[in-house]
């Protein structure tokens, strides 16, 4: 929802806390996930983060969550899907070029990263984002952090 | 046969590849004047909606005699015209040197990367990544979107391409594409604060040269210029500075309300409004403004888009004194 998400914009910490608290809990429950098998739980996963993320950020469900990068403002909901932005055709009142009415997504992050890090170029250290893994679209990225710890063997700490 | 095989670099057609001096990555014109430190010119050229080359040539030889490089657009505004790649075949097999625009907004990472490998063959030196212009502001708004990549993803794709010899997918390429990297940038769209850092984001994904968004507000411009310059960015890559010539104060009024990224300040549609010729005095207005680029720290040369007034590029070029003199290649006619 494009109210909620400028909103999360705002409070791009706590929105940030949120996530990562979200995304700590299913990694913490890892033991659990896997002893019913990742493969079946990818539909309930996928189920949670779309309506929870879909509310809150309007994800589109790339399978590849940058938005902790990004301000917590999500990229894909650039009309040209940008994932380095903005594009030079942001207008004077910072809105999109294709869509007058909505804000550029990329002045969205640049406002939530300046919230999160007031010296921040929105992407540290000049990292390129790579394009998105067409594979993964529609999966859950949270499951694929989960993969991928496991996949790597990195106990997970309870701090 | 093995006499043609024989033949000597002063036999070079046309449409040959040079060899590559040391330091550069092409064999190009338009990176040798940078890299030599002269003030090059770049001009756009709308590809026509033919199929007839001669189209193409015409345009072509507008410029002739005072660019350095003709750029190809690829689909511009999101409208249809003949593609970049054909035009850079034609024109390469006549001996000019051309900057390839690729958009991603119509290929996906399979078709651009193959391009490049296609226009390489054919000598084209120069490639301008760029991400596109939204469909819907284009002459087909119902086509499907396909923007794979971004034009910060483009110039490392393109870059890994001629210096790993790989594609994305890892695989290798027998013989790497040599290729001038470009990159466009607008210094005058929001946020303005972070226009250098993402120039400065484009020269680490690969990008060797940028071509600009039009420049009619010298003060932003000016600043902006100054940040890249203490960035230590110019050093890193050529700012060439976009151009343009507006034919009336309507006209320029109608292109700041209705095309997002160009900033055209009042004081030059006052100019054009007072005028009794606007249409010269939007030349002279771009005369002026060419011979004040060349005296900003870190501009390397001039990009033309003079957009249905190509026919004037020529005069206003040899006018403006940007070229120092010097004479761009052109073709020799039979």
């Amino acid at each position: 929802m494009y109210s909620l998400r400028r909103v999360m914009v705002s409070n791009a910490k706590a929105a940030s806390n949120l996530y990562h608290a979200l995304e700590a809990i299913l990694v913490f429950l890892n033991p659990v996930w896997k002893f019913v098998g990742l493969e079946r739980i990818d539909k309930a996963f996928s189920f949670i983060e779309r309506n929870i993320k879909g509310l809150l950020f309007d994800c589109q469900m790339c399978g590849y969550c940058v938005l902790d990068k990004t301000g917590m403002s999500c990229p894909m909901n650039c009309p040209k899907q940008i994932r380095n932005g903005p594009c030079g055709g942001v207008r004077d009142d910072g809105n999109c070029e294709v869509k007058p009415e909505m804000r550029c997504v990329w002045l969205e992050a640049w406002r939530g990263a300046k919230k999160l890090d007031p010296n921040t170029t929105v992407v540290p250290d000049l990292e390129i984002l790579s394009p998105v893994d067409q594979l993964r679209k529609g999966h859950s990225s949270w499951l694929i952090k989960v993969q991928e710890i496991q996949s790597s063997k990195v106990s997970v700490s309870h701090d | 046969m093995i006499e043609e095989k024989k033949s000597s670099p002063k036999s070079l057609l046309p449409g040959d590849k040079r060899p590559i001096p040391a330091g550069h990555s092409t064999g190009g014109r338009l990176e040798a004047v940078l890299r030599s430190g002269g003030f090059a010119v770049t001009a756009e050229m709308a590809p026509p909606d033919s199929a007839d080359p001669q189209d193409v040539y015409d345009r072509a030889a507008m410029f002739d005699g005072v660019v350095d490089a003709i750029n190809a657009t690829d689909g511009s505004g999101a409208n249809c015209h003949m593609s970049s790649m054909g035009v850079c075949s034609l024109l390469t097999r006549k001996g000019y040197a051309m900057v390839m625009q690729i958009s991603c907004r119509d290929r996906n990472r399979i078709a651009i990367q193959g391009d490049v490998l296609g226009a390489s063959s054919m000598n084209v030196a120069n490639i301008l990544c760029l991400s596109g212009d939204g469909i819907k502001t284009g002459d087909h708004p119902e086509a499907k979107a396909v923007f794979d990549l971004d034009s910060m993803t483009l110039l490392k794709v393109i870059r890994r391409m001629r210096d790993k010899s790989q594609f994305m997918s890892g695989r290798k390429i027998t013989k790497a594409p040599d290729v001038f990297i470009g990159a466009a940038a607008n210094p005058f769209a929001e946020p303005l604060d972070y226009r250098p850092h993402r120039l400065a984001k484009k020269v680490v994904a690969g990008a060797q040269f940028v071509q600009t968004q039009y420049c009619f507000d010298m003060p932003i411009f000016k600043d902006y210029m100054k940040r890249v310059v203490d960035l230590g960015l110019a050093e890193k890559v050529f700012v060439l500075a976009g151009v343009g010539t507006m034919v009336s104060a309507a006209s320029a009024t109608w292109i700041r309300h209705n095309i997002p990224g160009i900033n055209i300040p009042n004081h030059i549609i006052k100019r054009l409004k007072d005028s009794k010729n606007p249409k010269h005095e939007g030349q002279e207005i771009c005369i002026e403004i060419m011979q004040q680029l060349k005296e900003i720290e870190g501009v390397s040369g001039i990009h033309l888009m003079a957009y249905r007034q190509e026919s004037t590029v020529k005069d206003m070029v040899l006018k403006s004194g940007i070229l120092d003199g010097r004479k761009p290649w052109r073709p020799s006619y039979n």
